[in-house]
């Protein structure tokens, strides 16, 4: 039997412990507020210096010395040219990855030295990547400061995300639909073209739009490949020049890009400049947020859709 | 179907025949191997790409070491490779690497625990769902756009507080990125308490412990090495920023440790290079890559330390 | 080796359409099916019957190969002779695949692919490689009416697969798996995972499609296996403890240690 006081005793250390609860709940909140309102902050300040910018011309201008007249043409062009060739690279050469990872491998030491390997790569940082673009494609193939090198680098950056989504999205598909494809007689490749890709194409489709949402802010490695920051022209139109060599033209053509851009303006000292900078940037994270959002609607409608 | 004309008798051992039909057919065999071998290659690829790393960042970095002893490398106290009378120190950009990390990650690491722990024991289905893809979102904001955020609003706002701090300061560049890293760190650190069992938390909870007993006693612990692991992401991340410290902190190579003051990191180092234009095969050139090295390296050493205890943690249950 | 009572019982003139031959197989380091020995007759239906765990489902497993899947899986020893063709089914020359387009299988849970009725039942015709459209019309309704489910679905056949209940969907799946003409259907608890007038219109399905098909059925129920099979094998442990004729296993089985079984005294 517990005495009076012991009951008293307890409920006072009862009492005490639900207020450590609520404090830390409250601590919870508070600490979630920080990145809230950092993030508000951050949008609405360059709201505030930038949209005013934001007019047709600052979309159709090239850069120029008079801040009022600069705006980010071949930017935005060079992203798009650059984004191509990035998914044309990566997506095949992740997905595949991922499937064979998934569908193929055998549990072996080649396999696990594979498998810690793309690990490790999702944890090199970016600018190594641009050290690595600098001595390989820059002068060890010869293709030049180039959309096509900028782009290749930026696939190879973005490889771990597209492989990583690729093998989570095949590993939600139940064991059941693979046993009841190869009881009716279907090879491996059958299964995995028949079914697993297609079942899992909206994950993939999230992760291929996360990288990309990545690759486009990235900044460090297309510095270091030593892109031109002064960009007055714009490459020639993809697929648009006499064939066969008229029609790749442009991915060996300089460039610039919207974080670049961005880098360029912000460095200068002119107040003038920091507000095409806010301008930049508002573009940049509408874009970036815009990916994500698309990419978390997928998953969200992913994850409501599909009845095994 | 299958209607055959004699009974076959029940007859021991079994024959070695192979019929026909179910032999195996050399064409289907060679066109499912091929595209194994293509798909196989693909994966492969990814190893090819470390091995380029490693062979671009050892060649260049070989010929920089033929020029500078490594132990004025890590021993000299100064750097400044591209005046005429050059010191190579990487011990400078180290500290600048170092102290700006350590300012991300007194704000990253107990911001993002604290957020893990409440998103995942205290928080409803509701809040979770929303509060999950917003730190993505926070994730994903490209880190030139933080790098202007922490020097035009949050060095000015700093600058209000402490009047002598410079223009350029790691302080301001490292707190900016810490709430950087707060995704990376409250995410993984989420998945690895969500991994610990119903079953551990209820037999808290029916000795009528709290929810922050629980989660401080019993789901912290069992949960360690993922959170650990997280930790380590989150300082490798720290390491590897670049642009954040290239656009706020100055490039300004200093052995220093005071946070208040401009600094030049490995990254930032890079990037300036890169900015300039320095002939292809010049010493300036490649310090770049033996810079590169040493944060390949770092990563690296992290990298490993992580995988491990991520392995390890989920061997627990 | 010894062989189990009752092996050679059979109705005068049967054929034989497989026979388990001294079957081993181990998953990884545990030895599942011990010097397993069991004839499969032609166009008849074999229950396998037996506890949790005895080995009846990785038996049934062994017949169209879905242990090449998984790695650590091996078969130790001893064959599975499939007839005419007088071929071990376990042979390395033997392509799995083959195996498998000749043996279809119907899983405990309905497994429907995420595409339409119709896609779900072409599909065994299109691993095949046939794609004309009229042909794959005829095939896929004559599957789906061997499987009882034409009239439920005819006119909705470009629905998806799992908008089905859970009895229409395995009908599917038995629709998928007949639509290649097999010789043997395999049938891993078909009815586990359905109520008792869904497993009742299985049962029936099962029945009539042993006109045409050899029919091996994994099951939990022993009434199932007393109504619908015509020979019953019963696995302890990894072994064949008695294979018989299923009036006779169930009315005066031979060993013990199935009567205590049948009976309800174990298991």
């Amino acid at each position: 039997m517990l005495q009076s006081a012991d009951l008293d005793a307890i409920r006072a250390i009862i009492a005490r412990a639900k207020r450590w609860d609520m404090f830390f709940a409250l601590l919870g909140i508070l600490s979630l507020m920080v990145g809230v309102l950092t993030f508000t902050a951050l949008f609405v300040d360059m709201a505030i210096q930038g949209v005013p910018r934001l007019d047709f011309e600052f979309f159709t201008s090239f850069p120029s010395r008079r801040a009022a007249n600069a705006g980010i043409l071949s930017a935005w062009v060079g992203t798009v040219l650059v984004m191509l060739v990035t998914a044309l690279a990566a997506v095949p050469l992740g997905v595949a990855a991922g499937v064979y990872l998934e569908e193929y491998a055998p549990k072996n030491w080649i396999t696990d030295i594979i498998e810690i390997n793309i690990s490790n790569l999702a944890g090199i940082p970016s600018i190594v990547y641009g050290l690595l673009a600098l001595g390989l494609f820059v002068y060890y193939f010869g293709f030049g400061q180039s959309i096509l090198s900028a782009g290749l680098t930026l696939a190879l950056l973005i490889l771990p995300v597209i492989i990583v989504a690729t093998r989570e999205a095949i590993r939600a598909i139940p064991q059941s639909i693979h046993e009841g494809s190869y009881a009716c007689g279907a090879t491996t490749w059958q299964t995995v073209s028949d079914h697993i890709l297609p079942y899992s194409s909206a994950g993939i489709l999230t992760g291929v739009i996360i990288g990309m949402a990545r690759a486009i802010g990235e900044t460090a490695p297309i510095i270091t490949i030593g892109a031109l920051t002064f960009i007055a022209f714009l490459p020639p139109a993809p697929f648009a020049g006499d064939p066969p060599a008229g029609l790749f033209e442009w991915i060996f053509a300089p460039f610039t890009v919207m974080p670049i851009q961005m880098f360029n303006w912000t460095s200068r000292p002119e107040a003038a400049f920091t507000v095409n900078a806010a301008a930049a940037g508002f573009v940049l994270v509408f874009m970036t947020l815009a990916m994500n959002g698309l990419a978390i609607y997928v998953r969200y409608r992913l994850r409501k859709n599909i009845k095994w | 179907m299958s209607a055959s004309a004699s009974a076959p008798s029940v007859s021991l051992p079994i024959g070695k025949g192979i019929s026909d039909r179910l032999r195996k057919k050399a064409s289907r065999h060679v066109k499912e191997r091929i595209i194994e071998f293509l798909l196989f290659c693909a994966a492969a690829f990814s190893v090819f790409v470390t091995v380029a790393i490693v062979w671009v960042l050892v060649k260049e970095s070989w010929v920089f070491f033929e020029t500078v002893p490594l132990s004025d490398f890590l021993f000299d106290t100064q750097w400044t490779p591209l005046f005429d009378d050059a010191h190579y120190g990487i011990m400078v950009l180290l500290s600048g690497t170092i102290t700006s990390s350590a300012v991300a990650l007194v704000v990253a690491i107990p911001l993002g625990t604290v957020i893990a722990l409440y998103l995942s024991e205290f928080a409803g289905f509701k809040l979770r769902e929303i509060a999950k893809p917003f730190l993505e979102l926070l994730g994903g904001v490209p880190t030139i756009v933080y790098g202007y955020f922490a020097l035009t609003f949050l060095t000015p706002i700093l600058q209000k507080i402490y009047p002598d701090l410079p223009g350029f300061n790691l302080l301001s560049a490292g707190l900016v990125m810490g709430v950087m890293i707060i995704p990376y760190v409250a995410s993984l650190s989420e998945d690895a308490m969500r991994a610990v069992p119903m079953s551990l938390r209820e037999g808290s909870y029916a000795m009528g412990a709290t929810r922050l007993q629980t989660a401080l006693w019993v789901v912290t612990p069992a949960a360690t090495s993922g959170i650990a692991s997280a930790y380590i992401l989150g300082i490798s991340r720290a390491v590897g920023e670049t642009m954040i410290l290239a656009v706020a902190a100055g490039m300004q190579p200093k052995l220093t440790f005071n946070p208040t003051e401009p600094g030049a990191t490995i990254t930032s180092y890079i990037v300036q290079v890169a900015l300039g234009d320095l002939p292809h095969g010049s010493i300036g050139y490649q310090t770049i890559f033996a810079a590169g090295l040493t944060l390949l390296l770092m990563t690296l050493a992290f990298n490993l330390l992580g995988y491990w205890l991520r392995k390890r943690f989920r061997e627990v249950y | 080796m010894q062989i189990p009572s009752g092996l050679e019982a059979g109705v005068e003139g049967d054929l034989l359409k497989a026979e388990v031959r001294d079957l081993d197989f181990y998953y990884g380091g545990f030895h599942a099916l011990k010097h397993v020995t069991m004839p499969v007759h032609d166009r008849k239906v074999t229950a396998l019957i037996g506890p949790s765990g005895c080995g009846k489902s990785t038996l049934l497993r062994c017949f169209n190969r879905m242990h090449d899947l998984y790695p650590g899986n091996r078969y130790a020893g001893g064959g599975i002779v499939l007839h005419p063709d007088n071929t071990n089914l376990l042979a390395q020359e033997v392509d799995p695949i083959e195996v498998r387009m000749r043996i279809s299988m119907v899983f405990q849970k309905p497994n429907p692919f995420p595409k339409s009725i119709y896609e779900n039942v072409a599909y065994s015709l299109r691993v095949r490689g046939m794609r004309n459209k009229n042909e794959l019309d005829d095939r896929v309704e004559a599957a789906l009416k061997g499987a009882a489910l034409w009239n439920e679905v005819s006119n909705r056949l470009n629905e998806l697969g799992a908008n089905l209940s859970g009895g229409q969907q395995q009908r599917l799946c038995i629709a998928r798996a007949l639509a290649s003409d097999p010789e043997i259907i395999l049938f891993d608890e078909p009815t586990s995972a359905l109520d008792p007038i869904a497993t009742a219109s299985i049962e029936e399905l099962v029945t009539e499609l042993k006109e045409n098909v050899t029919i091996l059925i994994v099951t939990h129920n022993m009434q199932q296996a007393a109504r619908i099979s015509d020979f019953t094998a019963y696995m302890y442990l990894g072994e064949m403890v008695e294979f018989g004729i299923t009036d006779q296993i169930f009315i005066k089985p031979t060993k013990k240690a199935t009567e205590d079984y049948i009976t309800g005294r174990f298991g």
